[in-house]
């Protein structure tokens, strides 16, 4: 694999860059892996890349029913942040956030990980104390963040509009190491360096059924035949309740489609990213320009993907009047990803009732910033057949227990 | 040059003359002109600057699908950036100016990336820029960030207001060119209530450009004829200047109404959102015309070929004295007639096909122009204008064979259907070989409600491109009896063509380009391909073909062909990259519509709201509704007006508005049994008259809202919610109701805006009310935790006899009409009693003082019941309750689960809200160990030092501990675990 660099880059285009080879080779399937990864998507891809970096897994496959990195990982709104409330959730985010610092150097493929700051704005009195309290956590829990003022606001916000009528800003939670990424890049990286590692990315081939003896898995069945392996990972957010079924298991996980849209691109007017819970928003301006804006879930579950109207109505409503410039902006195109939602709204990298057959899941909408950090956790789950500190509370069996993760204490909607 | 002809322009009306302005230059123009016609008849081809290499963009097209045209409009309060000009309608006074460049559009630094674009293929920015690494951040980014972008940032507020609008139809035609004129005649003639849409202020698409006969009248009068007998008709709507954008589930369709975006500020609003929803949509779209893949395809000057028909004959504009036209299809030809017509010069016709026969092309020939068989465009000379074009071999690898001098380029690669509409929800579009096209799958449509398919795309957008084919295919729809018939001539079959010439070696196809606007070339795609980006998708993402402002409509078929030919596969194995609404961009304001500022949503009131107002309010949102935070007197802090609000509560008469509280009618025969499953305590025993404190969970045992129930009479109750949990509690009610006891007999309604209710609190309270009058309020008659109901001076009144302070307590319930009344009432009677009105700070303190929990902040989703020592609101007797079975979990169960307690600091200091009490060490993950934290913290004027609550680690078996609460800077704040009552632990006051 050819190194990427500047220098690459102006040597290749001596040639019109005729020379550069593939970013990861297309592969047939061969009989047996020692681990097989379901769903190319960032987090399966990361699995199997700290697999591999962490624990000398190599002999790995990633199977993907469509294209790598086309599920939510290509449709998020490539928020990155870590200031969550619960330990469990601010140990494994601040561990990928912390990751997707040098994640570019690591991979050898800038992801333009933007560390360009990140705040919530508080817009009620119990906004006010439920942010106020995440400071307190998250400065226990080595998360750096801070509680803000409408003035320090609305100086790194300049657009914002911090005294409408009906919701005035009263301060933030801000996180200044929180920012975005380039959410194609993370995946296509992660898969460039898997597949460099020589493991097997095999697109188009979709598991038809997952293979066991003795309560152990012992391969899948795929649209490309079937495949032995020793362990098996699910990680396929959105779709991961159909394949548990196929293991014989169920999970506690709802499809839900998540709306997210981005405007026509315009020069820079806003370099952090602001979320707004109150009334239903977030908006940052990605480097081409253009706002990239998140809603909220379609109030019933489905599986479509599509672009729906009453949370883009309501999101747009919610930023005219935070952002009242952005009112003769255009929406220049909205779509849906399917989210994968658990009863307290936290993820699932668990065993499962079947031998050496792991699930990561139920990341619903924050699943993006959570890739580095969900990758070398669950590679740790996977290679040690045991849950280590940062998964040891994502266990499916906690609902069992009721020993819930609930995040929607602090995040009223928005991830 | 391009300039405006003597004579010829069927859109513009030369008898109304306007002028707009282009980068500070003044430009005369006609009503009726586009911004783009506008400058073009004054020879400003030149418009504006690409993506990323900055450069030099000129008009391309003349609709929606335009990739370059994009300017800022206006200016402060009505300035819009990326305002597309072939679709924006000119008005005098119109401020228009060219976007991404600097210093200027004709000297632009930014251009400095065009003499480097060798080395900024596709993607590059992912192989590069990542040392050292703090330069993204600082260095990289911020300056793709200025280069990048388009449009100027607006500033301002926006000046005008939107509307929206709702409208049912059994059929919506999109579009009213022939076949959706057609088609929208038969549908009318069926009977069915028919709404029309075209995007444009004039009806007849292209037909009328084009200029053939229909049913033996010319084509323009034809569209007249139609467009009068639909409006003439009562069951048709027909509205121009409407785009249909986008189509969602069940025939829900979007569309907006320019209504003054052509004559600003006239006080209208500027755009109107139409939400229709309809049992069947025809797209009647039409189609839009592909360019070629030439080397230099870009330069300004180089334009579709319908386009510079388009101007010829609908604004009098000639794009150039010598226009070259290249094209693989008959239909190119129409453009030479066109401008031949004008009086202008086409030196040939270049036409890729090895042999070109037809009535078009020999009409062409019989006016003396060459056509040049089986050739194509090597290279198109020129930088800021088109000078010429090398004509070369279409077969070969692109040596001239001759130079053509040229001012003007009319390329056709052929017609792509617009399927936008047919694609949003899930309309599944097939590989139509003969044509080369993708057109809708008539037999995999999007599906309606009712599981049939909702949309059917006729004429050209089902991929009829010649007169006849349309218009039978849209009679076809609706009609019986004859599809009109033209006399358009024959065409021949265009083949197609995705690179010229065939055999371009690397050097000329990195010169031409798929998306302008984007910069994005055929090798970049080819690229994309070469290094596995192999899924459409993928290569458009790695390249960002098709992303730009236009969403790739001239671009994306190209693209996806040389991407094909690339992986050396079929077009349809490649597929197309998803549709997705809008169609065209959609103005934010347009979305908002009237919700700004103080309607942004909906405010609740209370009865009593205006009083509040008129008596130095502090507001505070509490869902909807505005609650008194508390009422500031002249020269008070918001701290000294929530202290005297809570002294004067405690020693003389307090009146709260209460009316917010949720007040939901439980009502039925199985209403007892109802109330018991959805609460923790026994209510179905509850005697009439009586009130008891109730708690409800949600079915993992979570504590969700609390209040008092009343026993109103034998089958009816009425709960009490929290302010914020009125409607989200009778949701919950009815989804219990409604999905999984069905068959229980028991109706809800809530009652909440039907009645203001007011607390008259504190150790006169009694006093006031017997004062008022009219029911005895005897702590023998209605002695606490009891409901009354009779007249209170003068008013029809509920009293409840319930207390949230400690202190003596009343709450009354009167009809709403009569809140203001009898408040101002209590207001009268009770200025002997020392009367103040008091806001949610005071009630706040009041509760916390007497170690009262409060939703959402003693509760937060994680906490039960049992954390909050209320294991007496539990009925230990019922077998089932809401929450009972989540409970019983080992976690929830467990005895070491944090419980509340009092906290109080050992300086009288007021705890940090939410701040935690720390435990030695840390856990596996690195992170300080916890073992409480703070719920409530206040400052108690009653005692006259900070208060809290906070839930701690076995705390109630742990009084007199001091905890470390770490605070702000540094700074650790001790307390020490005491009861949570913390004033009149008897209950001595409210028993008075």
């Amino acid at each position: 694999m050819k190194r990427y660099s500047g220098f690459a880059v102006a040597r290749e285009g001596l040639n019109y860059h005729l020379g550069w080879g593939r970013a990861w080779r297309n592969p047939a399937p061969r009989k047996k892996y020692d681990v097989i990864i379901v769903g190319a998507g960032g987090h399966g891809l990361a699995t199997a890349y700290y697999l591999g970096k962490n624990y000398g897994i190599r002999n790995v496959a990633i199977l993907e029913k469509g294209w790598l990195g086309g599920g939510n990982t290509g449709r998020n709104t490539t928020i990155i942040r870590s200031n969550y409330l619960q330990d469990p959730s601010a140990a494994i985010y601040e561990k990928a956030r912390s990751l997707y610092e040098t994640l570019s150097q690591d991979l050898n493929y800038n992801v333009m990980f933007s560390p360009r700051g990140l705040l919530m704005l508080a817009q009620t009195h119990h906004e006010v104390r439920g942010y106020r309290r995440t400071v307190y956590a998250n400065n226990l829990q080595g998360v750096e963040t801070e509680w803000i003022g409408p003035d320090r606001v609305k100086q790194l916000v300049p657009i914002i509009n911090i005294d409408g009528p009906r919701y005035p800003v009263l301060g933030a939670l801000y996180q200044a190491r929180g920012g975005t990424a380039r959410h194609d890049a993370v995946a296509w990286g992660y898969a460039r360096a898997c597949s460099d590692m020589g493991m097997d990315i095999i697109q188009q081939c979709e598991v038809t059924g997952i293979r066991q003896a003795n309560g152990k898995v012992t391969g899948v069945d795929t649209t490309k035949g079937s495949i032995d392996c020793d362990k098996l990972g699910l990680v396929v957010a959105g779709h991961t309740s159909v394949l548990a079924e196929m293991g014989g298991f169920r999970l506690p996980i709802e499809s839900l489609a998540l709306q997210a849209l981005v405007s026509e691109p315009i020069k820079p007017c806003m370099d952090v990213v602001v979320m707004a819970n109150t009334v239903h928003g977030y908006m940052s301006q990605s480097d081409k320009g253009e706002m990239v804006i998140g809603g909220g879930t379609d109030g019933f579950n489905n599986y479509t993907q599509r672009g729906s109207w009453q949370h883009v109505e309501e999101t747009i409503r919610a930023l005219v009047e935070t952002f009242p410039m952005i009112s003769r902006l255009k929406m220049l195109r909205q779509w849906g990803g399917i989210v994968d939602m658990t009863g307290d709204r936290s993820p699932i990298l668990s065993k499962t009732p079947l031998g050496n057959c792991f699930v990561n899941c139920g990341w619903g909408t924050g699943g993006f910033k959570a890739i580095p950090g969900s990758g070398w956790a669950m590679a740790e789950l996977m290679a040690k057949g045991a849950p280590g500190p940062l998964t040891e509370e994502f266990s499916m069996y906690r609902f069992r227990e009721g020993k819930f993760i609930d995040e929607s204490v602090a995040a009223g909607v928005a991830h | 040059m391009s300039t405006r002809l003597a004579r010829g322009g069927r859109l513009i009306d030369r008898s109304k003359p306007i002028t707009i302005s282009f980068n500070g230059r003044r430009m005369p123009a006609f009503l009726g002109d586009t911004l783009a016609s506008a400058v073009l008849a004054n020879d400003q081809m030149m418009v504006g600057r690409s993506f990323k290499y900055h450069r030099p963009r000129g008009i391309m097209a003349s609709g929606a699908e335009e990739p370059n045209a994009l300017v800022g409009l206006g200016a402060g309060p009505r300035f819009e950036p990326n305002q597309r000009m072939t679709t924006t309608e000119a008005f005098d006074g119109a401020e228009t100016a060219s976007q991404n460049h600097w210093p200027s559009l004709e000297f632009d630094i930014g251009a400095i990336n065009n003499k480097f674009s060798r080395f900024l293929p596709g993607g590059f920015y992912y192989k590069t820029f990542m040392w050292p690494r703090s330069f993204w951040k600082n260095v990289y980014e911020p300056f793709i960030r200025q280069s990048a972008g388009l449009g100027k940032v607006p500033t301002d507020r926006d000046a005008d207001r939107y509307e929206q609008a709702y409208a049912y139809a059994d059929v919506v035609v999109v579009g009213a060119g022939i076949a959706g004129l057609t088609a929208a005649l038969g549908a009318a003639r069926s009977g069915k209530r028919v709404i029309v849409l075209e995007m444009t202020p004039a009806c007849g698409g292209r037909a009328v450009v084009d200029g053939f006969a229909i049913d033996g009248q010319p084509a323009e009068g034809w569209v007249a004829a139609a467009v009068d007998t639909l409006r003439g008709m009562d069951n048709v709507t027909l509205m121009t200047r409407t785009m249909a954008t986008g189509l969602y589930d069940h025939g829900y369709l979007m569309a907006a109404q320019r209504i003054a975006d052509h004559t600003p500020g006239d006080g209208r609003p500027k755009q109107r959102l139409w939400r229709i929803r309809t049992a069947e949509v025809i797209t009647a779209t039409g189609a839009i015309e592909r360019p070629l893949s030439f080397a230099g395809n870009d330069i300004p000057g180089v334009m579709l070929a319908a386009a510079v028909r388009d101007y010829a004959v609908n604004y009098g504009i000639s794009i150039g004295d010598r226009t070259v036209i290249v094209t693989n299809n008959d239909d190119a030809y129409r453009t030479a007639l066109a401008l031949l017509d004008a009086g202008l010069t086409v030196p040939a016709v270049i036409d890729a096909r090895p042999t070109v026969t037809g009535a078009l092309p020999q009409a062409v020939r019989d006016r003396g122009v060459r056509v040049l068989e089986g050739r194509g465009i090597a290279k198109v000379h020129g930088g800021k204008r088109v000078t010429g074009v090398e004509v070369c071999v279409q077969a070969g690898e692109g040596a001239m064979i001759e130079e053509l001098g040229c001012d003007c380029v009319a390329m056709s690669g052929g017609w792509s259907p617009v399927v936008h509409l047919w694609s949003h929800c899930g309309g599944k579009l097939l590989w139509d070989e003969a044509r080369a096209m993708f057109r809708p799958d008539a037999n995999r449509p999007p599906l309606g409600a009712d599981g049939r398919g909702m949309v059917r795309a006729v004429g050209a957008a089902n991929g009829m491109l010649t007169p006849d084919e349309v218009l039978t295919d849209a009679h076809a729809a609706f009609g019986d009896g004859t599809a009109p018939q033209t006399n358009a001539p024959d065409e021949a079959r265009m083949e197609p063509v995705w690179i010229m010439p065939q055999g371009a070696g690397p050097k000329l196809r990195a010169k031409m380009w798929l998306d302008p606007q984007n910069d994005v070339k055929v090798s970049d795609v080819q690229l994309a391909a070469r290094e596995g980006y192999e899924s459409v998708e993928h290569t458009k993402r790695y390249t960002t073909l098709g992303m730009a402002t236009d969403q790739g409509k001239i671009s994306n078929i190209n693209g996806l062909a040389v991407l094909s030919d690339a992986l050396h596969q079929q077009i349809p194995a490649t597929g197309t990259t998803t549709f997705r609404p809008p169609y065209t961009p959609l103005t934010l304001g347009t979305i908002a519509a009237e919700a700004r500022g103080e309607i942004f949503q909906p405010l609740r009131r209370t009865p009593i709201h205006e009083w509040h107002e008129a008596h130095g309010v502090e507001w505070e949102p509490v869902g909807l509704w505005r609650r008194p935070f508390c009422y500031k007197r002249a020269g008070e802090t918001t701290h000294a007006a929530v202290n005297r609000e809570v002294r004067n509560t405690r020693t003389n008469l307090g009146l709260l508005d209460a009316s917010t509280l949720g007040k939901i009618l439980v009502k039925g025969p199985d209403a007892g049994k109802f109330l018991d499953m959805l609460y923790t305590g026994v209510m179905s025993t509850l005697p009439v008259g009586k009130c008891r404190y109730g708690l409800m969970c949600n079915e993992q045992g979570f504590l969700s809202d609390d209040g008092v129930v009343v026993r109103l009479s034998e089958d009816s109750w009425l709960c009490h919610t929290t302010s914020g949990g009125a409607d989200r509690i009778h949701g919950w009610m009815e989804d219990w109701l409604q999905c999984e006891w069905w068959d229980w007999k028991v109706y809800t309604a809530n009652l909440t805006e039907q009645f203001a209710q007011i607390a008259v609190v504190g150790p006169n309270a009694r006093k006031v009310l017997e004062k008022l009058g009219g029911m005895d309020v005897s702590k023998a008659t209605l002695p606490f935790m009891t409901f009354a109901e009779g007249q209170l001076g003068g008013f029809n009144a509920r009293v409840f006899r319930i207390s949230f302070s400690g202190e003596l307590s009343y709450e009354i319930a009167v009809p709403a009409s009569e809140g203001r009344a009898f408040w101002e009432k209590l207001i009268e009677a009770g200025q002997e009693f020392g009367v103040m009105p008091y806001g949610t700070e005071c009630l706040h303190i009041l509760r916390a003082e007497k170690g009262f929990i409060m939703i959402g902040d003693e509760t937060d989703g994680t906490v039960i019941p049992q954390d909050l020592n209320m294991a007496w609101a539990i009925s230990k007797k019922k077998p089932d309750y809401l929450g009972k079975r989540g409970q019983e979990r080992s976690f929830l169960a467990s005895p070491d689960r944090w419980k509340l307690v009092g906290l109080e600091t050992l300086d009288g200091s007021v705890l940090p809200e939410g701040a935690y009490a720390v435990a030695p060490g840390v856990n596996a993950n690195g992170q300080r160990n916890v073992q409480g934290r703070v719920t409530s913290t206040y400052f108690s004027p009653t005692l006259n030092r900070g208060i809290a609550m906070g839930l701690v680690k076995h705390g109630p078996d742990r009084m007199g501990e001091v905890l470390d609460f770490p605070g702000d800077g540094g700074k650790v704040h001790q307390a020490r675990i005491v009861d949570q009552v913390f004033y009149d632990k008897e209950g001595a006051k409210n028993d008075a």
